[in-house]
């Protein structure tokens, strides 16, 4: 009888150093969960909600530009009087006027083709590191990281000088002879193609990279021994194998650029339409808050499909990491 | 039988049952979402026993020294470790130590550091660290190493850092994980003797797990073999070879030739099997089975004799077949006869003489031929 | 491997890299020019530089940058870091998925809507718009970039060592200051150097999250560029190009030699 005693007593022990254990563990390992947590939804997601709120205000010449304006302090009455003030009206203003439209529309084609074009020329370049020497490809790398390290901003001005009339391109094209009446690129959608390209080449080189190098080079050979030509082989075998670096890469260059607004704004003149300087200008020059969300909102829906699929590639990739 | 478990040394505390188990798992359980790692498994082993859990990977020999140190939680039963019931007490405070199968030497710390790193959770004064210190790194030999980090040794001075590491807190019991898995076969061969005389040397208790079964034979006081989360025996080594339990221990340990039959005679200490590949087989010693029952003779290759002759004698025991594979392999030579049946048996004889005279070869005749006492009946 | 560095290879690498550099160097070239029309050569000159040091409000931006991005990658390296601890080792809790989605969705959100959506919420909750919100608006965008660099390495991280750690007494918070820490210390290190210099280049999302008085250097330049290329612009370009590319150099470098170091050891010591 003794020992049964002893033993609940025992059990009852351990079960509260488990008890004990279980909650100090428990609050350290939850904080790291809560803290990140917290802030993103306090920064990140609670902004997307307001974006929205807004988005179905109606503007007015105060300060905040909008109405309704919640105001906890009117109570539930105040709260229902509000929503009854809301309006989709900024969004069939939208669908009416043919700027936004043409806007968005524009917008995700310069994208997209611009995504093209820096798979086009990230390619080769990523390949080639790949197959570089094992001793220089670190450096190859870091040479490609390197241009992301200093400023978008001034990247994009360092093309101004350049594609100008009178700028550096011309003048060397002239001093060959090639051309006698300067080259117009500067303003034209020319020159937004090549900002984009020249800003995201590192996101599009990096993840083709990625699993270039982690590819098995003598599939290759594999291939050929079995009869491929070396074109063959690459497009039945390293193409089909870059394939997530293809989609990663589209995806972190495509996502930025149709809400892009520094690129087309300082490249692209005022005839370029693109949605991200839109936005910018009805927020900034008319001042219309409303309006602006609703941009927001509807660029928001745009990107949507493709940032989950980038999400969930990222998600597949940090699964296989494990 | 008993006679086998003597074959090592006079240490058994597990054939006498005053002794009082030091480690005991006690119808232990774990489970991850839907797959039993572990499935009630009962098991106890005693103070200074050199103890091995030994079986594929996916047995559940990890997660069974995993459930000991503290890692996982059992998801039913209890370990006990010297009369105290382990649930609930986190790693870090219970008086066992591991010895990581990655050795997991912090990569910042010194080997100093790295070993000391355990005695200064435990608020050891200085100086006494120092002393501790100094004599682990003796104790493996690796005094001039001292200030080295982790990546400016080698393989085998890792393992012995790692092994100084897990044993400078003296600990109740010491958890080895594939202790001798990264290291090159000549230098795990040392390094068992090594082992084996620093258990010694300490009195731990060592629990060891391994994959390997020549290391388990080599160390072990006991081993148990694990198959799906279950023991299937617990058995010093030779009684593991010599007289396994089931047809999966036999089989898993070494190389075995199983004869499947049916109990035709049961007279004195002899039990006779009709085998199924068409002989008769006379076992000694082999303990009580009802005539008619299904059972399996097993014999080690080492215990089949091979003559291109018809062995004298009674007609049991015998068989013919032919030569259907030689492999040589310098110090003995294993040979596969096909005896009518279909069935390939194994034997192995060692080459005792260079030259060995009317030399057996392929598609030769060959009888196949083994004593009484030289295998076991098994029922499972 | 050699062997199959092709020509095609080679070229591709050097005009793909002529592209990625030949803007960079012309700008840093044509800051040094004496003549005020930028794109004509009319010698060598640093009377732009001397000039930038008298022009006040490029000064006080220039501060107001540096406190911006030294006080947000701090808290986001600090952020992104227990993000990052949570994603690798928290593979199941409530939300795991929105959380996900919310570390990995900044990283390619135009930063039009991020600035936007930033901005309306400081003015929904009434916060005066200045310095502190432009932090606050870093510290959100880039503890994401964090979180990302500091979970690959957690990912290759031998959970082994932690296991040690405690075997052998340390407590999981000891266990984190004293093992995990120190061996992912690079990847916190270069998580921070990443958010610095995003809050550095950050044009949009200050312009929206500003207000008065906390003007960033971005916003700066950018005023000025909407006026045409001038001398002046491209040298405090070339003086931040400068120092970021001295920054990323000066680490890669060490990064570099403590790994050369790191294999001749290991070398030395199989060689015994």
């Amino acid at each position: 009888m003794a020992e049964v005693a002893d033993d609940t007593r025992a059990q009852g022990a351990a079960a509260d150093r488990r008890e004990e254990n279980g909650l100090l563990q428990t609050l350290t390992s939850r904080l790291v969960i809560i803290i990140p947590y917290v802030w993103l939804l306090v920064f990140f997601l609670a902004p997307f909600i307001i974006v929205f709120k807004i988005s179905v205000s109606q503007p007015t010449i105060a300060m905040p530009p909008y109405t309704p304006t919640l105001d906890p302090a009117e109570g539930i009455g105040g709260l229902i009087e509000a929503f009854g003030q809301f309006s989709f009206e900024n969004y069939v203003w939208l669908t009416q006027d043919a700027l936004y439209i043409n806007a968005y529309l524009s917008s995700v084609v310069i994208a997209a083709v611009s995504t093209l074009l820096a798979l086009l020329v990230g390619y080769p370049i990523a390949y080639g590191m790949a197959r570089a020497p094992a001793s220089v490809r670190p450096l190859l790398l870091m040479l490609v990281i390197l241009p992301f390290w200093t400023s978008f901003l001034i990247r994009v001005y360092a093309w101004i000088g350049i594609l100008k009339p009178e700028g550096l391109l011309n003048q060397f094209l002239f001093s060959l002879g090639v051309i006698d009446t300067p080259l117009i690129i500067l303003n034209t959608n020319t020159a937004i193609f090549i900002g984009i390209v020249y800003s995201y080449l590192p996101f599009m080189v990096l993840p083709l990279y990625a699993t270039l190098e982690k590819m098995d080079f003598s599939l290759i050979e594999a291939a050929q021994d079995l009869g491929c030509t070396p074109s063959g082989a690459f497009w039945k075998i390293t193409v089909p194998l870059s394939l997530p670096g293809v989609v990663a890469g589209s995806m972190l260059v495509f996502i930025p650029a149709v809400g892009e607004f520094v690129i087309p704004d300082l490249l692209g003149g005022s005839r370029t339409l693109m949605i991200g300087k839109t936005l910018w200008n009805e927020f900034f020059s008319n001042r219309d808050w409303p309006v602006s969300s609703a941009v927001a909102v509807i660029l928001l829906l745009i990107l949507v499909v493709p940032i989950m699929f980038f999400q969930r590639a990222q998600a597949r990739a940090q699964e296989e990491g494990r | 039988m008993n006679s086998l478990g003597s074959i090592r040394r006079s240490f058994a505390p597990w054939a006498d049952p005053a002794a009082k188990p030091y480690i005991s798992f006690d119808g232990v359980t774990k489970r991850f979402g839907d797959f039993t790692a572990v499935n009630d498994l009962s098991l106890t082993i005693f103070e200074r026993e050199f103890f091995a859990l030994l079986g594929a990977s996916g047995c559940g020999k990890s997660t069974l020294l995993r459930m000991l140190a503290g890692f996982e939680e059992p998801s039913a039963g209890r370990i006990l470790l010297d009369g105290q019931d382990l649930a609930g007490i986190p790693p870090y405070r219970r008086p066992v130590n591991m010895m990581f199968q990655s050795y997991a030497l912090f990569p910042h710390m010194t080997v100093e550091q790295n070993i000391a790193f355990g005695l200064k959770q435990d608020g050891m004064p200085k100086a006494q660290i120092a002393e501790r210190v100094a004599s682990m790194l003796k104790l493996v030999k690796l005094e001039q190493f001292a200030r080295r980090k982790p990546h400016q040794l080698s393989g085998g001075q890792r393992q012995r850092v790692a092994l100084a590491r897990s044993v400078a807190k003296r600990p109740k019991v010491l958890l080895l994980d594939e202790p001798l898995g990264a290291l090159d076969k000549k230098l795990r061969e040392e390094t068992q003797f090594e082992l084996m005389d620093l258990q010694q040397q300490l009195g731990l208790t060592f629990v060891v797990v391994t994959h390997d079964q020549e290391e388990a034979m080599t160390m072990a006081d006991r081993i148990a073999i694990m198959d799906k989360g279950e023991v299937r025996q617990v058995a010093t080594p030779a009684e593991v070879y010599e007289a396994p339990n089931s047809r999966f221990v036999a089989d898993f340990v070494g190389s075995v030739n199983l004869f499947e039959g049916t109990v035709s005679g049961n007279g004195g200490n002899i039990l006779t099997i009709a085998a199924s590949d068409g002989f008769e087989i006379n076992v000694e010693n082999a303990g009580a089975a009802a005539d008619g029952a299904n059972v399996w003779f097993a014999i080690r290759p080492e215990k089949v004799r091979v003559s291109s002759r018809a062995p004298e004698g009674s007609g049991a025991n015998v068989t013919e077949g032919e030569i259907w594979d030689i492999a040589y392999l310098g110090d003995m030579t294993i040979y596969h006869v096909r005896l009518p049946s279909g069935r390939v048996v194994k034997a192995s004889q060692v080459n005792a003489a260079r030259v060995i005279e009317d030399a057996l070869t392929w598609h030769d005749k060959a009888w196949i031929s083994f004593a009484p006492d030289s295998g076991v009946v098994l029922t499972a | 491997m050699n062997a199959s560095w092709s020509r095609f290879n080679i070229a591709s690498i050097v005009l793909g890299f002529a592209f990625l550099y030949l803007p960079i160097v012309l700008l840093v070239i044509y800051s040094f020019n004496e003549s005020r029309l930028v794109t004509v050569w009319a010698g060598f000159s640093t009377r732009w530089y001397s000039q930038l040091l008298q022009n006040q409000g490029l000064m006080d931006a220039a501060w107001v940058t540096a406190r911006v991005a030294f006080i947000s990658a701090s808290v986001a390296t600090v952020l992104g870091t227990l993000a990052a601890i949570a994603l690798t080792r928290h593979t199941r809790f409530r939300g795991r998925v929105l959380f996900t989605g919310m570390v990995f969705a900044p990283l390619v959100m135009p930063e039009v809507i991020t600035g936007l959506s930033l901005l309306l919420l400081f003015v929904a909750i009434g916060f005066e718009r200045g310095f502190m919100t432009v932090t606050l608006a870093h510290i959100t965008f880039s503890m994401c970039f964090v979180a990302v660099v500091v979970q690959s390495r957690l990912l290759t991280f031998d959970r082994s060592l932690e296991e040690a750690a405690m075997d052998l007494g340390a407590p999981p918070v000891k266990t984190f200051f004293q093992v995990t820490l120190p061996v992912i210390a690079p990847a916190v290190v270069s998580g921070w150097m990443l958010a610095f210099t995003l809050s550095l280049d950050d044009l949009v999302i200050a312009s929206f999250t500003s207000g008065p008085g906390a003007t960033t250097l971005p916003m700066k330049i950018y005023s000025q560029v909407r006026l045409g290329v001038t001398p002046e612009i491209n040298a405090i370009c070339t003086i931040l190009i400068g120092v970021v590319a001295v920054g990323v150099i000066a680490a890669s470098l060490v990064n570099k030699r403590r790994e050369v170091q790191r294999l001749r050891d290991e070398q030395a010591a199989q060689r015994g």
